[in-house]
């Protein structure tokens, strides 16, 4: 009988404790990286290890929401990272060095947020290539500081107007690419005011060339890639029409206030609501340097993140040229 | 001559008697909930996806509202694992008695807690935490472990099962809903019990142990404080207990006369309508506070929960007990029944409700069940959320089941339980010579308020 009761009672111990401790060591011997929206801690683990020149196979999960997974500066394309259910992928670096990886949905207001890096080890010392300053250092452009336009247009500036008249023209205007990415419109309208050889041409007709002048800094290709950049990681926060009335607008600046902040921060830092890219005021005193170097480092103490460690930059260059879309009615340039 | 019939009544009766599939059953269970626990605290905690919500919630719980309940009253109690520990600490032993004394303090439940109040503050408080607890895989799973503990707890302090009588509030819900299951517990001769010297079946014996709920079977009359544990049928000396085939809802023709019990069917009936609005009705804010565990709309969504189980609805059906009583015919008939004098027949009137909230339940469960059951499949197969295919599942899409069905489904329970609840009411106001138009009417408020939330 004792014999009997002591072989049920480790009958049940082993059944209840193998029931409780398989799934937990299923649990501990499968990692996964977790996605949970910013607000909820982003990515656990935030950062991964790898070793150049082996793949590295990542499981991924979502703790709440869709969100995709991508690393930057890389052509692979995004994986969605579904609720409950578990993707993966496999990356793989030539290079040692830290990547960074993103979330590619628009997951919460604070998506932006949601990063993580990579960790990748190599055996051999990696070429590393000097890498030169971004122009705004160069320039010398203070991110920060408003740069308000010195003029701006009483109409919209037409580029097909401007091609038209640049074609008219006796002498060719020149704008060299170190010059573009150098001036603000504004500036270069203000260049031309002041030169003789166009004082025949009314303010808007200038207006007109500068935008025919800025639309042919970039080709078809690379402005319809830009297109789609801005539309997957610009459009949350400054609106499709680039306005600044994205859907998370209202969110980053409740965000702001939360935090204690006020609604339009201090003059140091710019307001915290996403910068609205059809205000000429500002639009158009900002030089491709400026908004490239925004664009590369981020807004300080707004919502604004920096993509240079996920945009190459070509295409922050792309990206830069495609905002004065919104100021100017343009047509690809061929 | 033995029937054939008797011989397999008999041969079924043996095997009950029989601890070994009990304890087996008992420890599988044991072992889902150890699973269900870790599955629920270390698993995703996306609840359609986790097991401890998926399977628990949508599938355990619709099969014990719409099969288990119903057809075996509380079977599920006879097995769950909840107390189990609990029981095997105090007895010393898993299987048969070892003719220790019980271990623990083995004290007396307090007589002021004796009765079914403790039982429906522990639903009401589930009930207010219900939106969180049936889509989190981690407070399910601490809600399990913290029964699980309670339970055992209580066993080590008072003696029986005091957390299943007076504490467990699904064992209130099931207990409530298992006097219209068509089995019972019952002794076949009361005279053999009266006989009885040594009443084995409430102190025990070397064949089993005294009754954990507390009970002395000779009086039984109604299901709902039986937990079919079956030790009575393994220590009675006179093979006197049965289980046997009954009317359906046979509890029901005696009225019941306590408060507590009364407040127990009108919390489960408001639970039931609360719980169908906040998780199927297509109002977001009612969700968003129910969810808001300590904001101000979950402290709103709270006190009209509490209001309306504690107030409204019990307030009403005193007054409809009253009407009742002032509706009665004569001044003679005022005399002779003593009924249409004195205080408002609220307990007895409350006996309808159990088929109505019942009706209730199962057509909530039908919507839960037949609209996410599909998760349950997926759930077996990838029980964590780990990306494993057990069993080939893992990718079944959410799917509703018989979606066209419903609809209808919901109604012909919904409209089969007013009608079933409509006769228990004419049967409770006959017998207390009081007339039935005002209960019947107070129950048709509700059943048109939940056909509704529903369609």
């Amino acid at each position: 009988m004792r014999l009997r009761e002591h072989a049920a009672r480790l009958a049940i111990l082993i059944v209840v404790a193998a029931a409780a401790l398989i799934p937990l060591a299923a649990w501990l011997r499968t990692p996964l990286v977790h996605a949970r929206m910013a607000e909820s801690g982003g990515w656990g683990p935030d950062v991964l290890h790898a070793r150049a020149g082996v793949p590295l196979l990542v499981r991924l999960t979502s703790d709440d929401v869709v969100h995709g997974f991508a690393v930057g500066q890389s052509d692979a394309p995004p994986v969605d990272v579904l609720p409950g259910k578990v993707s993966q992928t496999w990356v793989e670096f030539d290079q040692p060095g830290t990547y960074t990886f993103y979330c590619t949905r628009w997951c919460g207001p604070n998506h932006w947020r949601m990063r993580g890096v990579i960790e990748v080890e190599g055996s051999e010392t990696a070429h590393a290539v000097p890498a030169s300053p971004p122009l705004f250092q160069v320039l010398g452009i203070d991110l920060d500081l408003p740069h308000p336009a010195a003029a701006t247009p009483s109409a919209h500036p037409d580029a097909q107007r401007g091609r038209a008249l640049a074609g008219r023209l006796e002498k060719p205007i020149d704008l060299n690419l170190d010059e573009y990415r150098a001036q603000s419109p504004a500036a270069v309208w203000q260049k031309w005011r002041t030169d003789r050889g166009l004082a025949g041409l009314s303010d808007q007709d200038l207006w007109d060339l500068v935008a025919y002048t800025y639309a042919s800094q970039i080709n078809t290709a690379d402005r319809s890639e830009a297109a789609q950049l801005y539309a997957a990681n610009c459009a949350a926060c400054h609106g499709q029409r680039g306005d600044g009335q994205g859907v998370f607008a209202d969110a980053l600046t409740q965000n702001n206030l939360d935090m204690g902040g006020t609604s339009d921060m201090s003059p140091a830092t710019g307001p915290v609501r996403p910068v609205d890219f059809t205000d000429p005021a500002s639009m158009l005193g900002a030089s491709p340097a400026l908004l490239h170097g925004k664009i590369l480092r981020g807004g300080m103490g707004t919502g604004m993140p920096m993509w240079g460690a996920i945009l190459t930059d070509p295409q922050i260059w792309n990206l830069a040229a495609f905002l004065y879309t919104f100021q100017f009615d343009e047509e690809p340039v061929s | 001559m033995k029937t054939r019939s008797m011989v397999l009544r008999t041969r079924g009766m043996n095997l009950l008697k029989k601890r070994g599939w009990q304890v087996a059953l008992s420890t599988v269970m044991l072992a889902g909930l150890a699973f269900t626990a870790v599955a629920g605290w270390v698993g995703t905690p996306i609840g359609s996806r986790n097991f401890a919500i998926a399977f628990v919630w949508i599938g355990w719980f619709a099969a014990l509202i719409i099969l288990l309940i119903p057809i075996f009253g509380r079977g599920w109690c006879s097995i769950c694992p909840i107390p189990m520990v609990g029981d095997w600490v105090q007895r010393g032993a898993v299987l048969e008695p070892q003719g220790r004394p019980p271990r623990g303090l083995g004290l007396r439940v307090p007589s002021l807690l004796r009765n079914m109040w403790t039982q429906n503050a522990a639903f009401a408080l589930l009930a207010l935490f219900s939106a969180s607890i049936l889509t989190s895989p981690r407070i399910t799973a601490a809600a399990l472990v913290g029964m699980f503990v309670l339970a055992t707890g209580l066993s080590l302090v008072f003696e029986n099962r005091a957390f299943c009588r007076y504490v467990c509030p699904m064992g209130g819900f099931i207990g409530l809903y298992s006097q219209v299951a068509p089995i019972e517990l019952r002794v076949a001769a009361r005279e053999k019990c009266t006989a009885c010297q040594t009443k084995d079946c409430y102190n025990g014996s070397a064949s089993g142990y005294g009754c954990p709920w507390g009970v002395f079977p000779t009086s039984l009359t109604r299901n709902n404080y039986c937990g079919l544990c079956l030790e009575c049928l393994r220590t009675c000396p006179n093979d006197n207990l049965a289980i046997r085939v009954r009317p359906v809802a046979a509890d029901l023709y005696v009225p019941s006369t306590r408060s507590d019990e009364a407040f127990k069917s009108l919390i489960m009936l408001g639970s039931a309508m609360v719980y169908a609005a906040v998780l199927l009705g297509p109002w977001t804010a009612f969700k968003f506070a129910a969810f808001g565990i300590g904001s101000l709309a979950w402290l709103v969504n709270a006190a009209v929960f509490l209001v309306l189980v504690l107030g409204l609805l019990p307030g009403s059906l005193w007054l409809v007990g009253r009407l009742s009583q002032r509706l009665t015919p004569s001044a003679e008939g005022t005399q002779a029944n003593p009924s249409a004098r004195g205080r408002s027949p609220f307990a007895a009137f409350a006996t309808p409700l159990v088929p109505l909230g019942l009706a209730f339940w199962a057509a909530f469960s039908l919507t839960f069940f037949l609209t996410n059951g599909s998760y349950v499949l997926s759930s077996i197969s990838d029980p964590l959320g780990l990306g494993w295919n057990l069993i080939g599942t893992a990718g079944v899409g959410w799917q509703p089941i018989l979606a066209g069905a419903i609809a209808p489904l919901q109604t012909a329970v919904l409209v089969g339980g007013f009608i079933w609840a409509a006769g228990v009411a004419r049967r409770v106001t006959e017998r207390l010579q009081l007339p039935s138009l005002p209960l019947i009417g107070f129950l048709f408020l509700p059943t048109v308020v939940m056909l509704w939330l529903l369609l």
